[in-house]
């Protein structure tokens, strides 16, 4: 007994030592209720909930791993793995395959990637370590050089065209610029400017594009058309009122009335079924992860941790702003999935890669400053 | 330029300001957090707690579909149980026009998958013109089982064709009833205004169809029956997921006719390919025994909406089969208008049963000649042979003594020159001439010498053959009137109750019985020694009739008719009036065989197989032959 007591108190530490357990259980807490809710979006499938329990513990596994690599690992792999992902996308826009319309898929041989998912992480990585290499002399030009390394593969993202990547990565850039101490006057100087441009900017965008945001305008103008996604999903989220339709009850849901409920709409179904009561519990959880990230993020130790952790944390944010915005009628509709609920395996493995790094930050300080 | 840096002046930077200017950044980027998620928690409160009624209402307007549930249309039976319009339920192929891009193109790939002929194509583009656009229109009917299952395996590719399986309207007796029964047609845009108008609109949702002519449009109320109402959970596809609620739909009623479908169907054949009409009424009840009009036409190429092609020849022919000959054709009813003339010189006291006149073949009205169709004249003549050998002369004579005044007085105690009131829509109401009716009509004033025609049927009267038929039915019937009915009675078939279109009396005429007892006589002599012996020879029962010619076109002065010289369509149209058993009537009719010549060659004829029929069973050989050698008018 009291040999194996040891052994097993060893092998917990292996596990444990480098997971943060505040943010791993508001983690877990928000992928059980992205379980549930797609019992109830996908019609009682178990097959699609097991599939996606499959993903979730892929994800974790992934977490897991990163989290265990030390962050000055992560700093040398930053510049490899964005010009890897830079080529990648090259690669996309000139051999790219067409899906639905976009070119996002490339055939490596053995199987399809999409480069894009890849940047989510390269790029904030980039930034961070970009800024941390030039720390002691940053000027203007290594803001300006900055925001080339972001333009560049988020103009290539928007032309697949996928807005929604697009957005999460251009937005996840200017996180970094933020925090890296970007001058508050040349701020609102590039936001003023924006503004002024943005009839130039309408004119670069697709038509669907264009259309979507019309649509966010006046969904009704087009019902059954581009405005049938936001006017549906609207309906789905007011009618399930203060408490909701109850788990498995949604008319909107069952009576198929939501597209895509599953993935990107995946928060009508939650709505509806559970309320504002719900949404209330759904933010809070949301708030739990973004404090505790943003305390990982204050206590980093480096410039390029921080950057990092900071990135990350507001990107998050991001993902479940904008899905929830667009699924409530106060954004446009791009391709967004709410973080750790909707369906799918690749942004559940990104999200989850990014925790990873987060918990890394987090636990291997101790070393550093040691 | 290269100066300017963030923290100007400090080359190597304090590393707890640093922090401290980020942990700064940090939080204004969570408070930035804060505030938009405040603004989605807003966002939510003003969906689902401000405007979570309207919400609700959309979700539910989502979820319940209102389906109309058509009720079975009432069946059409004749007073046997012979059906004469039923339903069947078949399988169409129906496209969605609003639904679907290109129809072209369309039907021509469903035509891979079954047969779609130009007749289809046709009818479809007609029901397109009538119809509302979002609506599924048929473009084929009566599909097969292997139609279905093939439709079935491509339904992917067509997702505004659906297959669907409706109702439909026969009518097995085809061109026999068509003219009594009419049809139902698509519903197209006057008949939904109309419905509207009438406050009927909310019954027929979802009902395709309605009657357009004949019974089918006349007892419409009936037959339609309630609509019945089904809420239905529906999914984003419209398919029904189950039932929330249901209202079932209320049959419409049957309808028993007076009709009889055999005797009807002998008429048919009696008529061969000629033109013309038959009325055959109970004289005791006013119900209608036989109601023809030839040519008639298949009322089942009007359910499924007719193609352009059929509805065309059907205008356009020479024999005008739309025309209900019966109903609204008006006919000079010739020599079978004396028996009237004589019962009113009888209550008018204008002649005697036993009064003679001298008949020299001809009849002088201000130098103006009548003439009588035997020349030489009939000799002397009183009124028994008067109608016995359809002596034109004695006519002549007293419509000059009784005037114009008299006859437009009396002939409509019969029902000349007004409706009958027979349960169609359509009714003519003829022509009795009066003098108001020539200065209404013409702004002229009556002339004596147009009297002198209107004796012998000719001139300005025009009448249907129901009118016809009802007046002999009456006069049968000893003065007692009913308006004529095609229907017995309305059945409903869940609790069985009937509603019997009453035989109520309509009026009794005010003529004394011994009058009417002379003309029935009369009539009698008519077929046993007169002018109608020929075609009754040899009949086991005793019957009463009386033959008659109408002028199609004026004949000259000095000139005679010769059926020979004239063109087809000029010819005199034949006529014949009867009932029988004289004693007891069970059956009057009134025949009209258009350009035939005399009424005892073609329209006698027919009368006497149907008499035959209906009192006696005996179904004819043949159809009726023109009797030839038969003179008289």
């Amino acid at each position: 007994m009291t040999t194996v007591a040891p052994a097993i108190r060893r092998l917990l530490r292996f596990f444990t030592a480098h997971v943060d357990g505040l943010l791993l259980g508001a983690i877990l807490l928000l992928m059980a209720m992205g379980l549930i809710v797609l019992y109830s979006a996908s019609n009682a499938s178990m097959p699609r909930v097991s599939s996606q329990l499959m993903n979730m513990l892929v994800a974790l596994a992934v977490m897991w791993v990163v989290a265990n690599i030390p962050p000055h690992y992560l700093m040398r792999l930053s510049l490899p793995a964005y010009l890897l992902g830079l080529a990648l996308l090259i690669g996309v826009a000139l051999f790219g395959d067409v899906v639905h319309g976009a070119r996002r898929w490339l055939n490596v041989g053995v199987t399809h990637i999409q480069p894009s998912e890849l940047m989510k992480i390269a790029v904030p990585l980039m930034l961070a370590w970009y800024f941390d290499r030039y720390e002691a002399t940053l000027r203007l030009k290594n803001y300006l050089l900055a925001v080339v390394f972001l333009v560049v593969p988020v103009g290539l993202i928007a032309r697949q065209p996928d807005l929604g990547t697009a957005v999460l990565i251009f937005s996840s850039g200017c996180y970094v610029l933020f925090l890296a101490g970007l001058s508050w006057r040349i701020m609102a100087g590039v936001i003023a400017s924006g503004l002024a441009s943005l009839p130039f900017l309408w004119s670069v965008l697709h038509d669907y594009q264009r259309q979507r945001l019309l649509m966010l305008l006046d969904p009704a103008q087009d019902a059954l058309g581009s405005g049938y996604h936001t006017i549906q999903s609207t309906i789905a989220v007011g009618s399930g009122g203060i408490l909701g339709k109850g788990w498995l009850n949604g008319t909107q849901t069952h009576l198929d009335f939501i597209p895509e409920r599953t993935t990107d709409f995946i928060f009508a179904v939650y709505s509806e079924e559970f309320g504002l009561f719900g949404n209330l519990i759904l933010l809070f959880l949301f708030l739990l992860v973004i404090a505790r990230c943003a305390v990982i993020t204050a206590n980093a130790p480096t410039l390029f941790t921080r950057l990092l952790a900071g990135a990350i944390t507001l990107t998050f944010f991001t993902y479940a702003f904008v899905n929830m915005g667009m699924v409530s009628g106060i954004l446009p509709v791009v391709g967004v999935p709410l973080p750790l609920i909707s369906y799918g395996g690749t942004s559940l493995v990104t999200i989850c890669l990014g925790f990873g790094i987060l918990m890394s930050i987090q636990t291997h300080k101790k070393l550093v400053q040691s | 330029m290269s100066e300017l840096t963030i923290n100007p002046g400090v080359e190597v930077r304090n590393s707890q300001l640093e922090l401290h200017h980020f942990r700064l950044r940090l939080a204004v980027a969570t408070g930035f957090v804060l505030l938009m998620f405040a603004l989605l928690f807003l966002r939510f409160f003003y969906l689902q707690v401000v405007m979570h009624d309207h919400y609700h209402t959309l979700a539910e307007a989502n979820r319940i579909s209102i389906v109309p549930i058509v009720p079975n249309r009432g069946i059409i039976v004749d007073r046997n149980g012979v059906v004469l319009a039923h339903n069947y339920s078949a399988y169409t192929l129906e496209i969605t026009p609003s639904k679907a891009g290109n129809l072209d193109a369309l039907i021509d790939e469903l035509s891979t998958l079954m047969e779609i002929t130009p007749k289809d194509r046709r009818r479809f583009n007609k029901l397109m013109e009538e119809s509302r656009n979002f609506e599924s229109l048929p473009i084929r009917t009566r599909l097969s089982d292997e139609e279905i299952a093939r439709f079935a395996a491509n339904r992917y590719r067509f997702p505004s064709v659906e297959i669907n399986a409706r109702p439909f309207r026969q009518y097995p007796q085809g061109e026999l009833f068509w003219h009594v029964v009419g049809h139902i047609v698509v519903i197209n845009q006057r008949d939904l205004d109309q419905l509207e108008a009438d406050d009927l609109l909310p019954n027929y949702r979802g009902t395709a169809y309605i009657g357009k002519a004949g019974l089918e449009n006349s007892y419409e109320h009936f037959l339609h029956g309630t609509t019945g109402v089904e809420e239905v959970e529906v999914d984003s596809g419209g398919r029904a997921v189950r039932t929330l609620s249901r209202t079932p739909p209320v049959s419409g009623n049957n309808l028993v006719l007076k009709l009889d479908a055999k005797l009807q169907e002998i008429v048919f054949r009696a008529f061969g390919d000629r033109r013309g009409a038959l009325v055959a009424i109970e004289p005791e009840t006013g119900g209608v025994l036989a109601f023809v009009s030839t040519p008639g036409f298949d009322p089942n190429l009007f359910v499924d909406g007719i193609d352009p092609q059929n509805w065309n020849d059907l205008n356009t022919s020479p024999d005008r089969p739309m025309v209900n000959r019966a109903l609204a054709g008006t006919y000079p009813p010739g020599s079978t208008f004396k028996p009237y003339m004589a019962l009113a010189a009888l209550t008018y006291g204008k002649r005697t049963p036993q009064q003679v006149i001298s008949d020299p073949g001809f009849f002088n009205f201000g130098g103006h000649v009548f003439r009588d169709d035997k020349v030489g004249g009939h000799g002397l003549v009183d009124m028994y042979k008067s109608l016995v050998v359809s002596c034109d002369t004695y006519y002549y004579m007293l419509a000059n003594d009784m005037g114009i005044d008299n006859i437009s007085k009396f002939m409509p105690k019969f029902g000349f020159g007004s409706r009958t009131g027979i349960d169609l829509a359509g009714e003519s109401a003829g022509t009795l001439p009066s003098q108001e009716w020539k200065m209404r009509r013409f702004k002229q004033k009556w002339y004596a010498g147009e009297t002198i025609s209107i004796g012998v049927g000719q001139g300005y009267n025009a009448y249907t053959p129901l009118q016809l038929a009802s007046a002999i039915a009456t006069l049968a019937n000893d003065g007692i009137m009913f308006h004529p009915h095609i229907v017995d009675y309305v059945e409903n078939i869940t609790t069985h109750d009937r509603e019997v279109i009453e035989p109520k009396p309509l009026r009794t005429l005010d003529l004394k019985p011994e009058h009417i007892a002379i003309i029935k006589q009369a009539l009698v002599g008519v077929n046993h020694e007169g002018t109608g012996a020929r075609a009754f020879a040899g009949a086991e029962y005793v019957s009463a009739g009386k033959t008659g010619t109408a002028q199609v076109i004026g004949i000259k002065q000095g000139e005679k008719y010769v059926e020979g010289r004239t063109q087809e369509r000029h010819r005199d149209h034949a006529l014949f009036i009867a009932y029988a058993p004289a004693d007891k009537p069970k059956i009057a009719l009134a025949v009209v065989v258009e350009n035939s010549g005399f009424g005892a060659q073609a329209a006698a004829p027919i009368a006497r197989q149907v008499l035959d029929y209906y009192l006696l069973g005996k179904e004819p050989a043949r159809p009726a032959k023109d009797d030839d050698s038969g003179a008289g008018n």
